[in-house]
């Protein structure tokens, strides 16, 4: 008896029946598929686009504000060094 | 300032208040939609980062080998922009990502070596900062250290698997997205040299107070 079913099972296995026998066997799937995601799982574009270009905008014109800053003490202690040079 | 660089200052101000408006202009993406708009900002920023390294590492060079004392100035100035470029790359490229790869950051090739490259110069301002005597030609060394990453950089996204976008996406730009693209990389370029020789015009004053206290010393 026993020898028989392993002959069946090999038999469909060989007949190309494995995918319907091993398939019986899956459980349920945990993941359900749907056609769009849900609104509040969307990843919206603007506040990222806002955020890449207001840090941008906000650290270039930091730089040139401190670059300037520290241009014109510079400039303004070396007046002052050459003028007690004189 | 000389008259060539207010007047590079002005174009440079004027381009980059038209650029909202050439990007707005530009389509959408099929796939990424809106959010591949801060490319516009990023690879030129991405650019700036990898030419003040490259700027910094002749520089060095200059100073370490050629024997010229002013090469230093213009290290510091193009690390110190290195830093600003390499942040707006770092900042901008995981809010993209985030949306585009639904992660804001991952571990491969370009991104891990971008993020040395900017850490290099931040530790060459520490190291300028902090070090003391002798810490310009130590300084000189990390920044020709930093030029060597700039290559590898570059050619990472076609040699390793990454989700970042290959080198072939720039020559391969439909037009529409060429233009404000390009326009984008001349206003960076321009703002780019405007600020390195401004900065390296800082470094040349500083030197010039230090010897005239110097100079008052000895008296």
């Amino acid at each position: 008896m026993r020898l028989r079913v392993v002959i069946l099972a090999m038999a469909l296995v060989a007949a190309g029946g494995a995918d319907r026998v091993f398939a019986q066997q899956q459980p349920p799937p945990d993941f359900v598929p749907v056609e769009n995601a849900p609104a509040g799982e969307q990843i919206p574009a603007m506040p990222l686009l806002g955020a890449a270009y207001g840090f941008i905008w906000v650290g270039l014109l930091g730089y040139v504000w401190s670059l300037a800053r520290r241009l014109r003490q510079v400039e303004a202690e070396l007046t002052e060094l050459e003028s007690r040079k004189r | 300032m000389t008259r060539s660089m207010v007047a590079m200052l002005v174009l440079a101000a004027g381009m980059f208040a038209a650029a909202p408006f050439m990007i707005d202009a530009a389509p959408y993406e099929a796939t990424m939609g809106l959010v591949y708009k801060i490319y516009f900002f990023h690879m030129p920023s991405a650019w700036m980062f990898l030419t003040a390294a490259v700027t910094a590492g002749v520089a060095s060079f200059r100073l370490l080998f050629l024997k010229r004392p002013r090469a230093d100035h213009w290290i510091s100035a193009a690390a110190e922009l290195a830093v600003l470029f390499g942040a707006f790359t770092l900042v901008t490229g995981p809010l993209w990502a985030r949306k585009a790869w639904g992660v804001w950051w991952v571990w491969d090739a370009r991104l891990t070596s971008s993020l040395m490259l900017f850490l290099i110069f931040v530790a060459y301002l520490l190291l300028r900062k902090y070090g003391g005597a002798g810490s310009d030609k130590l300084g000189a060394g990390l920044a020709l250290f930093g030029m060597a990453n700039v290559p590898f950089i570059y050619v990472s996204v076609n040699y390793w698997r990454t989700f970042h976008p290959p080198t072939s996406v720039v020559p391969t730009l439909p037009i529409e997205m060429g233009i404000p693209l390009w326009y984008c990389v001349t206003a960076f370029t321009l703002l780019y040299v405007i600020l390195l020789r401004l900065r390296a015009r800082l470094e040349h004053q500083r030197s010039r107070v230090e010897a005239l206290y110097l100079a008052e010393d000895e008296l």
